[in-house]
């Protein structure tokens, strides 16, 4: 009896029909692609990507050049150079990520004390140079000008976990 | 008589079934392999070394960088390493979650096994569906650490963040190719906290695991590929050092979350499921059941940690640092700050060696240190290299096509092989 089921079962090919009725149901289901570039899917605020510095309201950069995100960055892609301003605050002369050593583990935001260094939710930039990919401090507050409403807004929401 | 040679083969190491950066030289005779040998290294980032110049946090990211499809659970055993030799408990919360999370990057790494091996092997839909869900589960990791696969979410003495109360959603304007109310149905699981998520994922997954058995359990064509396809004896296994699924398949019930639990797992309810034969066919059929095992303590975890809110780090500031407020606040908790942002934490001299039960096998992290904030020495034990060596054995006397079949099960990666 049993070989004969067997034999019945191979015959009909009934494990690659069922296999095929999975398939066959997919194909009438609800579509879950998500069609980038036009449709997104969806960030956490706690997202690491590009990085930004920020300023305060008053449009002071809030970096004080302690150089603790320099300190702890894992892959060293991070160089700072700092000096004393004219009106005797201590600032930063140049603030260098290479984002080509960067690993994103974030720990340059962990670590600052001011919240200047963030790593923001962009992650479609690109560099078509040699030396596009090296974020110079410009480049970075340039980025946080830009983001600040979304920078804050994510700040906000991942305080309390913080 | 003419004089009959072997033929040499060279796979890889840009071949698509190599998984990554495998080369192996086959000695041929007609299509049936005599000799392989694998050759390794080309992805070879001296971590090792690069630890023992970095401090105790600084080295965790790149665990992630090693077994590249299972980050959270070579950073665990890396955490389990440092905590052994600081002597510190961590909080029951952050234990369950990193339980949790160590099953979640379970199935995320079978997912991918699963997905690969089968397309390896020629079943092209399997990829899709298990691609599906894995995308379920990078969100829940993208939730909580920022990263879809590069974490960096336990530390030692805990976890970084607790669980987030919120979702990220999908923006719900109506496209070319959705409407608004398929967007809200996209939406739907999402709009309580990521527990609520995750326990909507456990219940769905065991029907999507039937899914993966309906399509290739009883395959025949499935089963001609795999049964009987590098078939491993338990003494050899034992003999080879083989760990998890290779093992387990082989008929040997060893798992370490059983034999020496670590964080919660004696508290947990799940099965170690064991294979008979040790052919390609019953490792399958392990880690399908690892499935369902694992979405099982996933369900329990998800029940607990609902239930017990509260720290997810030790009350420690000279091993974890304090609340981002605090350290605004108070002069102390800034000096501990800074103290262990520059200069980390310092280790006893000593030595330890931590191992987890990684989807992969036993791995583990063995730490020496001199008493300094950087470990003086930093072995890292990766089950894959183990399950190469073997490879040469696994495949003698089969096809040439049995050769992809052999590297799926043995679900290579090589981010943990070449360290």
């Amino acid at each position: 009896m049993k070989t004969v089921m067997r034999f019945f079962k191979s015959l009909f090919l009934l494990e690659l029909l069922q296999g095929m009725r999975v398939t066959g149901r997919y194909m009438f289901e609800r579509k879950i692609t998500v069609q980038y570039p036009e449709e997104r899917a969806p960030l956490s605020p706690r997202f690491r990507g590009l990085h930004a510095q920020r300023r305060f309201p008053n449009g002071e950069e809030r970096c004080i050049a302690c150089k603790l995100c320099e300190v702890v960055c894992p892959a060293l892609a991070i160089t700072i150079e700092s000096a004393q301003r004219e009106d005797g605050s201590r600032r930063t002369t140049r603030y260098d990520i290479d984002l080509t050593k960067c690993i994103f583990c974030g720990f340059c935001e962990e670590a600052c004390p001011v919240d200047a260094i963030v790593e923001t939710n962009i992650y479609e930039y690109h560099g078509e140079q040699r030396g596009d990919l090296l974020m110079t401090k410009d480049k970075l507050l340039a980025v946080g000008d830009k983001y600040e409403q979304q920078i804050a807004a994510d700040r906000a929401a991942d305080a309390p976990y913080r | 008589m003419a004089e009959i040679r072997n033929f040499t083969l060279n796979f890889g190491p840009q071949h698509p079934a190599a998984h990554g950066v495998l080369r192996l030289i086959l000695e041929m005779d007609g299509e049936v392999i005599q000799r392989a040998d694998p050759h390794i290294g080309l992805l070879h980032r001296a971590t090792e070394k690069l630890a023992e110049q970095r401090h105790y946090v600084q080295n965790l990211p790149y665990m992630d960088r090693l077994d590249y499809v299972s980050m959270m659970s070579n950073e665990h055993a890396y955490c389990l390493a440092v905590e052994k030799m600081l002597g510190i408990e961590v909080p029951e919360r952050a234990q369950y979650i990193r339980v949790m999370f160590d099953e979640i990057t379970r199935i995320l790494n079978h997912l991918l096994w699963i997905g690969s091996h089968a397309l390896d092997v020629g079943a092209m839909a399997m990829f899709l569906y298990a691609f599906r869900e894995r995308e379920d589960l990078m969100d829940c990791y993208e939730a909580v650490s920022g990263a879809r696969l590069h974490a960096a979410y336990y530390r030692p003495g805990g976890v970084y963040r607790d669980l987030p109360e919120r979702m990220p959603q999908y923006a719900t304007r109506a496209t070319k190719w959705h409407s608004e109310a398929s967007l809200k149905a996209s939406n739907q699981n999402r709009q309580g906290s990521l527990l609520d998520f995750i326990e909507d994922f456990a219940n769905r997954f065991p029907g999507y695991v039937d899914e993966y058995e309906t399509l290739l359990t009883d395959n025949r064509i499935w089963k001609q590929r795999t049964v009987g396809i590098g078939v491993v004896s338990p003494e050899r296994a034992l003999q080879m050092g083989f760990t998890g699924p290779m093992l387990r398949g082989s008929g040997v019930a060893w798992d370490l979350r059983k034999k020496q639990p670590y964080e919660v797992y004696d508290k947990l309810a799940f099965d170690i499921p064991v294979g008979s034969n040790g052919d390609s066919y019953d490792r399958y059929l392990v880690r399908i059941e690892e499935f369902r095992q694992s979405n099982r303590i996933i369900k329990q975890c998800v029940d607990w940690l609902r239930r017990n809110p509260g720290p997810v780090m030790v009350d420690d500031h000279k091993v974890a640092p304090p609340p981002r407020a605090e350290m605004k606040q108070d002069m102390e908790a800034l000096i501990h700050h800074f103290k262990l942002v520059s200069e980390g934490i310092s280790l006893p001299a000593g030595e330890a060696y931590a191992a987890v039960e990684h989807p992969k096998g036993e791995f583990g992290i063995y730490l020496v240190s001199d008493g300094a904030n950087k470990p003086y020495r930093m072995k890292i034990r990766a089950p894959g290299f183990a399950h190469l060596s073997g490879f040469d054995e696994m495949v003698r006397g089969h096809m040439l096509a049995d050769v992809v079949t052999v590297i799926g099960t043995q679900d290579i990666v090589f981010g943990e092989i070449d360290r």
